[in-house]
């Protein structure tokens, strides 16, 4: 199981500003946690600036069938959107960027792991719950889970092929990372700070909960 | 002495490597290293190489220095968490080891420890970052240092001849942006290839060394084409090694394509790192045919 949280404001204004965004709200494992009330605040006030050009409250869009059929519902509010920004865990965020792969797809949330049942999450996409989402910073392709070293601040020396060192059959995730940045036109996004992981956070937050 | 001292006065830098041995016994290594390389500008000791245990990078560079001769203590994120590094980084300050080679590392999975649990708690780019922090006077977690905080030469990596140059290029600006000085590069056998990424790495205005690895023999180059990473040795230069099985064998035909690369390269970089691999012994005959003698 596990407990999604909203990123603070200023991350996601920074993230949408001057941006049209549509949004998707996953209340699958929501018995577990989904922060509503923060949420429902936060795209209220989105919609008053005039930023929103739709929402999908819906669960499971893990399962990429599902997610697939609830999409095209509103293929034209996503059209219309210059992003689309993910009220899920990390997995459901993985597997909207994964099929829109045109259009920049961005975490809303922080996800943090509690032992138990994890949605319906399909075999193609990981999330670790590591509690500091780097989805926004890589194309919304995990470098946690895509990279066998787990690496955050981009490829090591040991992709052969565009295969990993550790296992010839796997693609180098900073390689498809990187790929996938190209394809959006934001490949400055890898120009970002250094980042140094926080193993402090999912402890201290399991703590609180 | 601080490599990058070398690098401001304009020299092309030649380094040099030595592995460890996998043992506690270093008499000999240290004759060849003050046999072979003691005039070269500093010598680089790696830190269990290939993700196979060895005698610690730290204790050989000590006992380098006290040699006379100015070691590049190499730091992989493999086997150390952040506190761990941070500590050995002030090991290596207070017996006044200047110089610094900042990796990520193998995966424990290609070395002889499979079983042992990788750490990469820190990364090649958060590691020169955290020494930027320790030469600030803090440490990674926000203490205070008692007294002078180190100063370091920080050197990172790249592979110029990967299938994935861009990538690797991306990542070298994050290396720059962190804090990295000079850089040195993984084993080069195609000059031109090695020739168009000077073209877009100098944009970042570092000195960067190229690598060279003395191809031993054929089979060696076989290995190296089939499972090392941002390594591809032409046909050409196989079939040469091919040619006469005596010079191969004594390392002549081996040198003579290293010096010939270096040779090729030199107005593009700043500087040569030769990964002898045992041939240490072959290192001043390469800079002498390669016209740095």
């Amino acid at each position: 199981m596990l407990i999604t949280q909203l990123k603070d404001k200023e991350t996601i204004v920074s993230l949408t500003e001057g941006k049209k965004v549509f949004i998707i709200n996953c209340h699958g494992c929501k018995e577990v946690h989904f922060p509503e009330k923060e949420a429902k605040e936060l795209q209220d006030e989105m919609t008053a600036d005039g930023k929103v050009t739709g929402i999908l409250t819906t669960d499971y869009i893990c399962n990429p069938d599902n997610l697939k059929l609830r999409l095209e519902k509103h293929a034209e509010e996503i059209k219309a959107a210059d992003a689309v920004l993910v009220l899920s865990c990390g997995v459901g965020v993985q597997t909207v960027a994964g099929y829109l792969e045109d259009k920049p797809v961005y975490a809303a949330c922080d996800t943090y792991p509690l032992p138990g049942f994890q949605g319906v999450t399909p075999l193609e996409y990981d999330c670790d719950q590591c509690g500091e989402c780097y989805l926004n910073l890589t194309g919304g392709i995990c470098p946690i889970t895509a990279c066998s070293k787990s690496l955050v601040n981009g490829q090591c020396g040991g992709s052969k092929n565009g295969k990993c060192e550790v296992d010839s059959e796997m693609e180098c995730g900073w390689e498809r990372i990187y790929r996938r940045l190209a394809q959006l036109g934001r490949l400055d996004v890898l120009k970002c700070p250094t980042q140094v992981r926080n193993y402090a956070t999912d402890e201290e937050v399991s703590k609180a909960e | 002495m601080k490599i990058t001292e070398a690098f401001e006065r304009g020299e092309f830098v030649v380094t040099a490597e030595v592995g460890p041995p996998k043992g506690c016994h270093i008499e000999n290594m240290l004759e060849e290293a003050k046999t072979y390389l003691s005039d070269i500008t500093a010598v680089n000791v790696t830190d269990n190489q290939s993700s196979v245990m060895r005698l610690g990078s730290l204790a050989v560079c000590k006992a380098l220095k006290d040699e006379g001769l100015t070691p590049i203590f190499q730091m992989t994120c493999r086997d150390r968490n952040r506190i761990a590094l941070e500590s050995d980084l002030l090991s290596a300050a207070m017996f006044g080891i200047e110089n610094l080679l900042l990796l990520t590392g193998d995966h424990t999975k290609l070395g002889d420890h499979p079983q042992a649990k990788p750490v990469f708690d820190l990364d090649s780019v958060s590691l020169i970052h955290t020494v930027k922090q320790l030469e600030s006077g803090v440490d990674l977690g926000g203490n205070e240092l008692v007294g002078e905080p180190p100063k370091f030469a920080k050197g990172a990596v790249v592979s110029p001849c990967s299938d994935s140059v861009d990538v690797q290029l991306a990542k070298m600006e994050r290396k720059v942006a962190a804090g990295a000085e000079y850089f040195q590069t993984q084993a080069v056998y195609e000059p031109e290839k090695f020739i168009q990424f000077m073209e877009k790495a100098k944009q970042f205005g570092k000195p960067v060394q190229l690598g060279i690895v003395i191809p031993k023999s054929v089979g060696m180059c076989r290995y190296m084409n089939a499972n090392v990473a941002g390594i591809h040795i032409p046909e050409e230069m196989i079939d040469e090694l091919k040619a006469d099985k005596e010079k191969t064998k004594a390392g002549i035909t081996g040198v003579e394509i290293a010096a010939r690369i270096i040779r090729e390269c030199k107005p593009y970089c700043q500087g040569v790192h030769i990964m002898a691999m045992g041939w240490e012994s072959k290192v001043p005959s390469l800079l002498e045919q390669a016209g740095l003698r």
